[in-house]
């Protein structure tokens, strides 16, 4: 059971928190709960949660976590949860300057819960969200059956990365569908005439062959109207949960998969710019404040251990600290605007210092309004990439293995860029769901460079088949062929649709 | 205590063990369990089961790092693996090979759900056990000769150190009545065996490595699967050509002889073992015999048989005999004990061709569950 704070950790807690607001940190109350290692397994199994639905995938990160913590190969220090109030977990064995760092850690990350915009519509009370899920669908598993509720979460959970993280944000056009019976020819008053006062002059200002244009176009937009969906539709788990002949339960437990999908995808979008801000403020408030001078060493080999360098990987924690103190820094000294951009000497722009101080209100600022994608785009500078020793890497196939291929600024920032946009995922939309008029569903990987893992698009399918009860398809690249790969219900069809430009 | 997600846990293992079971066929045929024995934990690597996704290919990306190395130089690590921050669960599970942990019980049971096959009812009523005394523990009070010398200085420097009586210049401990343990036993009831495999192989020149290599798979599967059902078992091995002679498990496997077969000689030695050293009202007794099916004669064959339905089949559970097909045999012995034994209820017959072979063959032995 988890146990209550002791009263150091209380008294830890006041004083942390008190420390964070001085610094102008605003955040959501917070609950600290102490759970032994077992415990922490199972919260970080189920992702931080209390109580998720039944599931098998829990149990295997749960194997995955014990064996590598029997094992000495990972220990979790803190898990903190989006909600309101905060809730976080501390580990019952870790030694009480462990327990400091943590909270700086999460008091952090709660600040940035409550402000950051990617957050703004993020459910607060999905703790009890998560719990009243679970029980709906043990529920639905006492009504029809552990095997077949399972196999549909499955299925679903198999699409979990094609939903439209921005729904939040974006009113997406009009989906209206025209209706069946009206015919593509338009009618004569719904041609789009240049109005003239004299009859006379009509056959001037509208000549016949604009006429006919204007009716080919009026056509062509309602026969695309008739497309259904009438644009790409980006969100592919919510259009199934719509459209799909679906029983009442399939869709209430997609519905409730989806809504979980769109509350983690935030956090994803800002993975970088979460752990940075967390890690800025945890040495910030521990080195300034709230550590005892006998901690100092510990201190610095757990920091240094959550923001090392290891060779050939991308350490978010490292990356999104270093990237905070580099706009701090900036903005102190006043390196930005017009005059800094055009500034081409380097003797000049090393010296640079304006003592605007303009720093910590930065940072603020930053946190507040961007996303990992913007974050990067902004403020990865040449320098910053040159200082820091970046570089991008792919694979060669005639070396099977992994090279380094450029350590050029623009290569470098477009990979990582590129590694950024949605989320890491192959961008999919449902193209049509009535393709061949045979209401057959087809999808579109919206092709940017990279050819999907085949094996896995070919399980995927199946799962999109099931789900829509008709065969599906997929429009996609490989080694710079289009190619349709289709799944009718017993077999894959592989077919080379065009060679590409 | 219990979590929660232990429930998600065993439905995992539960999938896990189905996967395996799948593939039981496959783990069945090769050898490499076979230095496992009793409660040992068998690691059965399987592929990841993984949620399928949309997702790009592993080697298509690349991505970002940091870091030294000139353009051209490999990546030193595994790019693609996890995420940086020690200390910190990574949001996604790297791509590696499960190893999923089984014991020999389990696999045991697998097989016998795989295969359908019976429960076994031990005969013999009474349950045989030995008792033996086992040092387990530390008691407050004992015989001097059992003083834990270790656990009595502990408990001797607590004590002097609390009240003040340590001194660190001076370190002289004294133990009093109270600092003393001593080790304490518990009797074990140790379950005597009461059933024994005999295991017969032909070993003549015609039975080359491979049909040893089936042998040996095979009896390590019967094997695992008699232990299951009792606590304790003796094994006992007999090797034969013209001649028969009681070895020992690892000359049983490892023996390469040459020359006539005689396999009376083998009964008959096999029949002496069981009535010198287990009386079949308390023993649950089975005969396994592996061979490649060429006796050297009829009258030998005719000797054979008469030995089993007069000294061994009333006394036994089972009679097994396993034909491995090999280049030289003629294969004519199973047909022999076929025409006079088949329809006796304690026989079991059954021919391998090859490694495919074992799975049905095991099938064939234990599906009487006797």
């Amino acid at each position: 059971m988890p146990k209550l704070l002791t009263k150091e950790l209380a008294d830890l807690q006041v004083k942390v928190e008190e420390t964070a607001h001085s610094y102008g940190l605003d955040f959501f109350k917070s609950c600290y709960e102490v759970l032994d290692y077992d415990e922490m397994n199972m919260v970080a199994s189920y992702m931080g949660f209390p109580v998720r639905y039944p599931h098998w995938k829990w149990g295997m990160e749960y194997e995955r976590l014990s064996k590598t913590h029997a094992h000495g190969l990972s220990r979790i220090y803190e898990m903190v949860i989006n909600n309101n109030p905060c809730y976080a977990y501390l580990m019952e064995s870790n030694t009480q300057v462990d327990q400091k760092l943590v909270m700086c850690h999460v008091t952090a990350h709660n600040d940035f819960f409550k402000n950051n915009l990617a957050f703004r519509h993020t459910n607060r009370r999905m703790i009890d969200d998560m719990a009243n899920h679970a029980t709906r669908i043990r529920r639905y598993m006492d009504w029809y059956g552990v095997e077949p509720v399972e196999t549909f979460i499955d299925r679903v959970l198999s699409l979990d990365n094609c939903i439209d993280t921005h729904s939040d944000f974006i009113v997406r056009k009009s989906k209206t569908v025209v209706k069946d019976e009206e015919s593509d020819t338009p009618k004569e008053d719904e041609i789009l005439k240049i109005p003239s006062a004299r009859e006379y002059m009509e056959r001037y200002v509208n000549p016949d062959d604009f006429v006919e244009s204007q009716k080919k176009k009026l056509s062509e937009k309602k026969a695309k109207q008739k497309h259904f969906p009438v644009e790409p539709e980006k969100d592919v788990v919510r259009f199934l949960m719509v459209h799909a002949p679906l029983l009442r339960w399939q869709r209430d437990v997609m519905d409730i998969l989806w809504e979980e999908a769109q509350y983690f995808a935030p956090q994803a979008m800002t993975k970088i710019m979460n752990e940075g801000w967390a890690s800025y403020w945890h040495s910030k408030l521990m080195t300034e404040k709230v550590m005892d001078s006998s901690e100092v060493i510990d201190f610095a080999d757990r920091h240094s251990g959550v923001v090392a360098m290891q060779q050939g990987q991308l350490n978010p924690y490292r990356l999104g600290l270093e990237l905070f103190r580099n706009i701090e820094e900036r903005w102190n000294r006043g390196q930005f605007g017009s005059e800094w951009e055009n500034c081409t000497s380097m003797a000049e722009r090393r010296t640079w210092d304006k003592k605007l101080g303009l720093g910590r209100n930065k940072i603020f600022q930053v946190r507040k309004i961007y996303t990992d994608i913007t974050f990067i785009d902004e403020f990865f500078t040449l320098e910053f990439c040159q200082k820091h020793g970046y570089f991008s890497y792919g694979y060669d196939k005639k070396r099977q293995e992994f090279l380094i291929e450029s350590r050029d600024f623009i290569a470098v920032k477009q990979k990582l860029l590129a590694s950024l946009t949605n989320l890491g995922q192959p961008s999919i939309s449902v193209l049509d769901a009535n393709y061949e008029n045979r209401s057959e569903i087809l999808l579109e990987h919206t092709y940017d460079g990279v050819d999907l893992d085949m094996q896995y698009a070919k399980e995927t399918l199946k799962n999109v088949a099931s789900i829509w009860t008709r065969p599906a398809h997929i429009l996609t690249k490989q080694e710079d062929r289009i190619v349709m790969l289709s799944f009718d219900g017993q077999n894959f069809k592989e077919k080379i649709i065009d060679r590409a430009k | 205590m219990s979590l929660r997600i232990y429930n998600d846990h065993s439905r995992f293992k539960d999938i896990i063990r189905g996967r395996i079971k799948k593939n039981l066929k496959e783990y069945i045929k090769n050898g490499d369990f076979i230095s496992k024995q009793g409660n040992e934990k068998i690691t059965i690597p399987l592929p990841q089961i993984d949620l399928p996704r949309f997702k790009f290919g592993a080697n298509n990306q690349g991505g970002v790092a940091q870091g030294k190395g000139d353009v051209g130089d490999p990546v030193s690590g595994d790019p693609q693996k996890g995420e940086g921050g020690q200390g910190k669960a990574g949001s996604e599970a790297g791509e590696h090979v499960l190893e999923m942990e089984v014991s020999l019980d389990e696999l045991a049971d697998m097989l016998g759900e795989e295969l359908e096959l019976p429960r076994i009812e031990p005969k013999g009523h009474r349950r045989l056990h030995t008792k033996r005394m086992k040092y387990s523990g530390v008691h407050v009070a004992g015989p001097e000769a059992l003083k834990h010398f270790k656990h009595t200085f502990k408990n001797a420097l607590k004590r002097q150190i609390s009240i003040g009586k340590y001194d660190p210049a001076n370190p002289m401990i004294i133990p009093i009545r109270d600092d003393l343990r001593y080790r304490s036993f518990r009797p074990i009831n140790k379950p005597e065996s009461n059933a024994v495999i005999l295991y017969m192989m032909d070993v003549s020149g015609s039975m080359g490595e491979e049909q040893k290599e089936i042998v040996r798979i095979e009896t390590f599967w019967i094997d695992t699967w008699l232990r299951r059902h009792y606590d304790g078992i003796d094994s006992r091995y007999i090797i034969h050509d013209a001649v028969a002679k009681e070895v020992d498990r690892n000359t049983f496997f490892h023996t390469r002889e040459s020359g006539g077969t005689m396999i009376s000689s083998a009964y008959k030695l096999c029949a002496d073992i069981v009535d010198k050293d287990y009386p079949s009202d308390d023993w649950n007794i089975y005969l396994f015999h592996f061979s490649d099916g060429d006796n050297w004669s009829v009258d030998d064959t005719r000797l054979c048989i008469g030995i089993l339905k007069n000294r061994i089949l009333s006394k036994i559970n089972q009679f097994s005999y396993g034909q491995v097909e090999s280049p030289y045999g003629s294969g004519q012995f199973i047909k022999d004990l076929r025409e006079h034994l088949l329809d006796h209820e304690k026989v079991s017959l059954s021919e391998i061709k090859d490694k495919e072979g074992i799975y049905h063959s095991i099938k064939e032995f234990l599906s009487q569950g006797r």
